[in-house]
């Protein structure tokens, strides 16, 4: 427990509660950009060098811009994000969901046995993590791979305008 | 590991300098602060000599697209006009910084820090001769690439915070621009770490320094595969830093000047030292991975230090991309993205398939070397080809009706 | 189709590039203000009052205060102030002179009417272009001392034009001449039949 590690969780931690209080979604996504910066510096803390900047590259630099695109695309307009009483009780279940949440995860996280003996961590470099994926996890590979390109072609496919309702608006 | 040729004490006196004057300059300062003290220098080092480079790359590019368009470039302060950089940073510094009432304030000051402050930390990983990287780590090519998309962020907090619909507008169409030849940026030099089995880039470029029959340089450029990918790399690196002819975000005649409209004084300065600083990583990397990096082209020339090599490569690609803007007209956004998804991805996918024939080719021996080069010949120019034909078509080749043959 | 264009392109202006340090035709600017272009003979910046001596230049001043150069103007421009007493001209003819003669070269637009229409040749273009001055109302309106060049200076700076307007005023002055000498010659030989016929004494 030291003072990079501290202050790596404080920034993330910080920020991504900060971006989920305020009412500007755009300032709310560089925020969230923020919280996905102290994840790559918890990265970096225990030498997991390539998973580091593959979630810099993912999440920075590509995830951020959908989620910006999003967040212009379906603007919504300031007047609608007044505080009124029920948004005051909507507050109170959503602390009290979380809390208890997070208490449950507490529980189970402290009260897990750790092994008896100390296990030699396996080495984290790329040429290692390259051939467990293309050997050992091959077929996983491929899988998440043919998912995401089916999600991709699923969320084309349902924003293409089809010919018919060109035609009959 | 043990491979690397890392520096020797009967190097010649010249490779050696560098080290020896930081030596000299930690050398007063206690034990513990050491690694602190040489890391503070070679920061300091690289941000000197790389902002001095920009300042003079703005006057070497004026001077050279003065030269080919039959003028002389800035000549009138200074000799040859070399104190032109310094009198545009006195007009840059002293402008009003204006700022828009509605605009995001915060933003609108955090965007060009963040553009240049991205921009910055790419040179940490690039070799600039024998021992002298500033931050030696083993996925260096992996961490240039990350660290450079953060630059797409700063593009869009420029448009958005301008309070701008044409601002916004164009900010969107240039990070369209950035993301889309982000992709065969990243394909192209990833068979050079098929070759090279690492992204470490001191590896990389201290495996390009055979010479084969005495003269050939072992350089990823003189292979097929590392030509395609060399050439799709520079393409990419045009866009990527938005310069001719990809320069479309910040034409002053698209959408007024795209996202940097509301943009004046020290922050549009800021701005332009990011996208140069960009350019010449791209280019530092291009050396690193393609050409060589540090290393000399010939076995004599090897008296000459390494790093008057990697400057001598630098400055012809910057040179180079300095004759390109002076000869190709800018590209429309559709033409844009049109190149970059039907053309650049398929050519730098095929490049993949063709690496991976040359390595898994290696152990035929020295025998099918030319049936070797022959298929891979093939390999590169048919789809090359195919693909141009499938680019242009639809498009007639202009025939000009007014000018007499 | 496969790049060639581009590759051609980029041949011709590192052609351009390299030439422009030792090739003047691929170098064309001409760097002011130490290298000084000529404009051609047609040129013309703002007119200026042509006079035939150079010692007494407002007194042999071309202009006989005709006031056509004034109302052909079309940018009125020109002032013009008679004047009461006449003088001899080239010719030995009587004619008046402007005792002022104000061209506001802020409103001038170099249109070549006034030299057009002069039926004296004695306005005509100059082709002076550095004629930035400091303040806008005072030096702006040229006078007639500002105005008043000599036909060397006109000699010198359109050659040709100098050459047939001088011929043409020598080809007029010699028919005047030649006229006035017959008329001279005639009116002697009336006068001498005059004489001859005169002594007969009234009765």
């Amino acid at each position: 427990m030291n003072a990079t590690l501290l202050i790596t969780i404080g920034v993330t931690l910080i920020s991504s509660a900060v971006a989920l209080s305020l009412r500007n979604l755009i300032h709310s996504v560089l925020l969230l950009v923020i919280t996905w910066i102290g994840i790559c510096a918890f990265y970096l803390i225990f030498n997991a060098e390539f998973i580091a900047f593959t979630q810099l590259l993912v999440y920075v630099g590509a995830i951020s811009m959908v989620a910006l695109f999003a967040v212009l695309l379906t603007r919504v307009a300031p007047s609608t994000n007044q505080r009124n009483k029920q948004s005051v009780t909507r507050f109170i279940y959503a602390l009290i969901t979380g809390l208890s949440l997070f208490s449950l995860m507490a529980f189970a996280v402290l009260h897990t046995d750790s092994p008896k003996e100390k296990v030699e961590a396996l080495p984290a470099t790329v040429y290692s993590i390259g051939k467990e994926l293309t050997e050992e996890y091959a077929p996983a590979l491929m899988i998440t791979g043919s998912l995401l390109t089916l999600a991709i072609l699923g969320s084309v496919l349902l924003a293409a305008h089809s010919p018919q309702s060109k035609e009959n608006s | 590991m043990s491979m690397l040729p890392i520096l020797q004490t009967q190097d010649p006196y010249l490779e050696r300098l560098p080290l020896l004057l930081r030596e000299a300059f930690t050398h007063y300062l206690p034990e513990p602060w050491h690694t602190l003290s040489n890391q503070l220098i070679s920061i300091v080092v690289i941000l000197s000599v790389f902002g001095l480079l920009f300042a003079i790359l703005t006057l070497a590019e004026r001077k050279i697209l003065g030269h080919v368009q039959n003028r002389p470039g800035p000549n009138r302060t200074g000799f040859f006009g070399m104190l032109q950089p310094f009198a545009d940073g006195i007009k840059m510094l002293t402008k009003e910084d204006i700022v828009p009432v509605a605009a995001d304030h915060v933003l609108h000051l955090l965007a060009p820090v963040s553009l240049l402050a991205a921009s910055i930390l790419t040179f940490a990983v690039i070799p600039y001769g024998k021992n002298l990287v500033a931050l030696d780590i083993n996925t260096a090519a992996l961490y240039f690439f990350a660290v450079g998309s953060a630059t797409e962020l700063s593009v869009f907090m420029a448009g958005w915070s301008s309070n701008n619909k044409y601002s916004l507008l164009a900010a969107m169409r240039a990070l369209a621009q950035l993301i889309s030849y982000e992709l065969p940026l990243i394909i192209s030099w990833i068979p050079v770490v098929m070759v090279a089995s690492t992204l470490s880039l001191t590896r990389i470029v201290s495996l390009q320094s055979g010479y084969s029959f005495g003269v050939l340089p072992h350089w990823y450029v003189f292979t097929p595969w590392g030509f395609v990918a060399f050439a799709l790399f520079m393409v990419s690196a045009l866009a990527e830093s938005n310069r001719s002819p990809f320069d479309l975000p910040e034409a002053e005649s698209e959408l007024i000047a795209g996202h940097l409209t509301e943009y004046s004084g020290f922050k549009y300065a800021l701005f332009f030292m990011a996208e140069y600083f960009g350019m010449t990583a791209l280019s530092g990397m291009a050396v690193s991975l393609f050409l060589g990096g540090w290393n000399a082209p010939s076995p004599y020339l090897t008296f000459i230090p390494s790093y008057l090599w990697f400057a001598v490569k630098l400055l012809s690609l910057l040179a180079g991309f300095m004759w390109i803007r002076a000869t190709f007209p800018r590209l429309r956004i559709d033409q844009l993205t049109r190149f970059a998804w039907k053309f650049l991805v398929p050519l730098s996918l095929i490049n993949l398939v063709t690496t991976a024939f040359w390595i898994l080719s290696q152990n035929w021996g020295h025998l099918y070397f030319i049936p070797r080069l022959i298929i891979t010949l093939i390999l590169i120019v048919v789809p090359y080809i195919l693909l141009s034909k499938k680019l242009g078509r639809g498009y007639a080749v202009r025939t000009y009706s007014y000018a007499p043959q | 189709m496969y790049g060639f264009g581009l590759i051609r392109g980029l041949i011709v202006t590192g052609k351009n590039f390299v030439q422009s340090f030792y090739n003047p035709s691929r170098y064309t600017t001409q760097e002011y203000p130490e290298v000084k272009s000529t404009p051609p003979e047609a040129y013309r910046s703002f007119p200026f009052l042509v006079t035939d001596s150079e010692t007494d230049p407002l007194g042999a001043l071309r202009c006989v205060a005709c006031l056509t150069c004034e109302k052909e103007c079309p940018a009125q421009c020109i002032f013009i102030e008679k004047s009461k007493d006449k003088k001899p001209d080239a010719n030995g003819r009587l004619q008046f002179y402007p005792t002022q003669f104000i061209i506001d070269s802020s409103v001038c637009m170099s249109c070549q009417i006034c030299v057009e229409v002069c039926p004296f040749d004695s306005i005509k273009m100059d082709k002076v272009f550095e004629v930035a001055v400091s303040s806008r109302f005072e030096n702006l309106l040229l006078t007639r001392d500002k105005l008043t060049k000599s036909n060397q200076y006109f000699h010198l700076i359109s050659p040709s034009e100098a050459q047939e307007v001088d011929d043409r005023l020598a080809a007029e002055r010699k028919v005047a001449q030649e006229k006035a000498a017959a008329q001279a010659k005639a009116k002697a030989e009336a006068a001498a039949l005059a004489a001859q016929v005169k002594p007969v004494p009234a009765p």
